[in-house]
């Protein structure tokens, strides 16, 4: 299988404080890969570090490289890599005066597209990829992406994202503001979408990465600690601290 | 340490299966005493004490479920809980093989006393040491030892090959106590069959502790680490 992401000695700096301390790791095209460990270890930093949203904090920097279906990130146009490389966060975030339509082809209109057509099947495609299609086909100029429950607010959220045809999606907790219903629909979603695109998500919920992804990053005060299959990771871990982390000895 | 109760909870399932394993052990004890002795009185106690092996078996098998359910452990817990769920099978095996042989030691006491070609208390002790150690290196998490009792298993069956080629053999030669060679036969291939499970056990403590599959000869691989 090929390397979506590699990244290679990737470290990372909230002003003067070093937050990732050289991480290297390669993950797989078409698979999921989880990045666990306590708050604070820096998982969050490390997914925000793949498509550059952690410069966008004052006095936060990264160096090191991280190659995107080959491109060097850190070498392009932060508008490209994002086009690359989507994100969703915790909290649903739909443009809230915007309608559902709307908040789908708002990254494709800031890229130029305006052809009627395109924007149409790309907002169709793109909501039948996040699994929301059906729920709003009818609705889809009439109501705010504010209107719709936060499960389908983070689908909308991911729909929006995938408008803009992303090699590789970063979540980062997904689904720990949602119901077990809504979340049940994410995890379902993030199998759909591994035949498209890769994933990397950072979950607190250890159940959750174990459902989901194929791959498991332990990180721990800025150190990938681990990173294996699974599997392997969640019945027989290498490191002992690995172990101590997700059987609750500590964290 | 973050989850205090679940720990807890690990050492109680432990203190079940431990009492379980005191009592399938007591089982076996008694049923091969009971063989020396041709003490009914023994049988009996064996018998009576299967009831309550059997609960302790579910007993064990509900709480162990419920901990996967409600706790959902991860690595070395969900190891421990499942090495649990099939050493909680072993020991009922072995409670029933222990009812077996009382029920054999019974027959063989309604029948003349014979000299019987096969030395069932040797093999009984060599099958309780086996039992004995498979508990130890589960109570102390001690592979090394787990080891050895897998180590002890040839040397049962061996045994237990011996005993039905000389106890056939003698059926041959001394067809009126024929009856008491096959109640012994039938006694050495229980404790044959408790040294199974014996290694069953070792083989659960081996993938608790280490997360390595040994059985059906995986883990020769280990034999030297």
């Amino acid at each position: 299988m090929p390397t979506a992401v590699e990244v290679r000695d990737l470290k990372a700096w909230f002003g003067k404080t070093e937050a990732l301390h050289g991480i290297n790791i390669a993950v797989e095209s078409n698979h999921a890969t989880a990045v666990i460990g306590p708050s604070g270890c820096g998982k969050s930093t490390f997914v925000r570090c793949l498509n550059r949203m952690h410069e966008t904090i004052p006095e936060a920097r990264a160096e090191g490289q991280v190659k995107v279906g080959g491109m060097d990130i850190y070498d392009a146009p932060a508008v490209d890599v994002r086009r690359k490389v989507g994100m969703v966060f915790q909290k649903p975030n739909p443009f809230p005066s915007m309608s559902i339509y709307d908040n789908v082809a708002a990254g494709l209109k800031l890229n130029g597209t305006s052809n009627r057509k395109t924007l149409d099947e790309a907002v169709e495609r793109s909501l039948r990829q996040a699994a929301l299609w059906e729920e709003v086909k009818d609705v889809l100029k009439k109501k705010s992406g504010a209107s719709l429950s936060g499960g389908q607010q983070q689908r909308l959220c991911i729909a929006r994202a995938l408008a803009v045809d992303p090699e590789v999606m970063l979540m980062d907790e997904p689904a720990s503001a949602l119901d077990p219903i809504s979340t049940a629909k994410i995890e379902d979603l993030i199998f759909e979408l591994k035949q498209k695109l890769t994933i990397v998500i950072v979950t607190h919920n250890m159940q959750q990465a174990s459902r989901v992804a194929e791959y498991t990053g332990f990180f721990l005060m800025g150190h990938l600690v681990e990173f294996d299959r699974t599997e392997k990771i969640f019945t027989n871990p290498s490191d002992k601290r690995t172990e101590d982390y997700i059987t609750g000895r500590f964290g | 340490m973050t989850r205090i109760r679940f720990h807890q909870e690990l050492d109680d399932l432990k203190h079940r299966i431990l009492a379980m394993a005191g009592m399938a052990e007591q089982a076996i004890d008694l049923s091969v005493q009971a063989y020396a002795q041709r003490d009914p009185a023994l049988c009996q106690r064996v018998l009576n004490n299967e009831g309550a092996i059997n609960r302790a078996e579910r007993e064990v098998d509900e709480f162990a479920i419920d901990l996967l359910a409600m706790q959902q452990p991860m690595a070395v817990d969900l190891r421990f809980i499942l090495a649990v769920i099939k050493i909680n099978a072993d020991l009922e095996r072995v409670g029933d093989q222990a009812v077996n042989i009382a029920q054999r030691v019974l027959n063989m006491i309604g029948l003349p006393a014979s000299e019987l070609p096969v030395d069932i208390p040797a093999m009984a002790t060599k099958v309780r040491a086996m039992v004995r150690d498979a508990l130890r290196s589960f109570i102390e998490g001690d592979t090394e030892l787990a080891k050895h009792v897998l180590e002890g298993d040839d040397e049962i069956d061996a045994m237990n090959h011996e005993a039905f080629a000389s106890l056939s053999q003698y059926m041959q030669s001394e067809p009126g106590n024929a009856a008491q060679a096959l109640d012994a036969l039938s006694v050495a291939r229980n404790l044959e069959r408790v040294a199974d499970h014996a290694t069953n056990i070792a083989e659960d403590v081996i993938f608790w502790v280490r997360g390595a599959d040994v059985r059906h000869g995986a883990g020769q691989s280990l034999a030297g680490s």
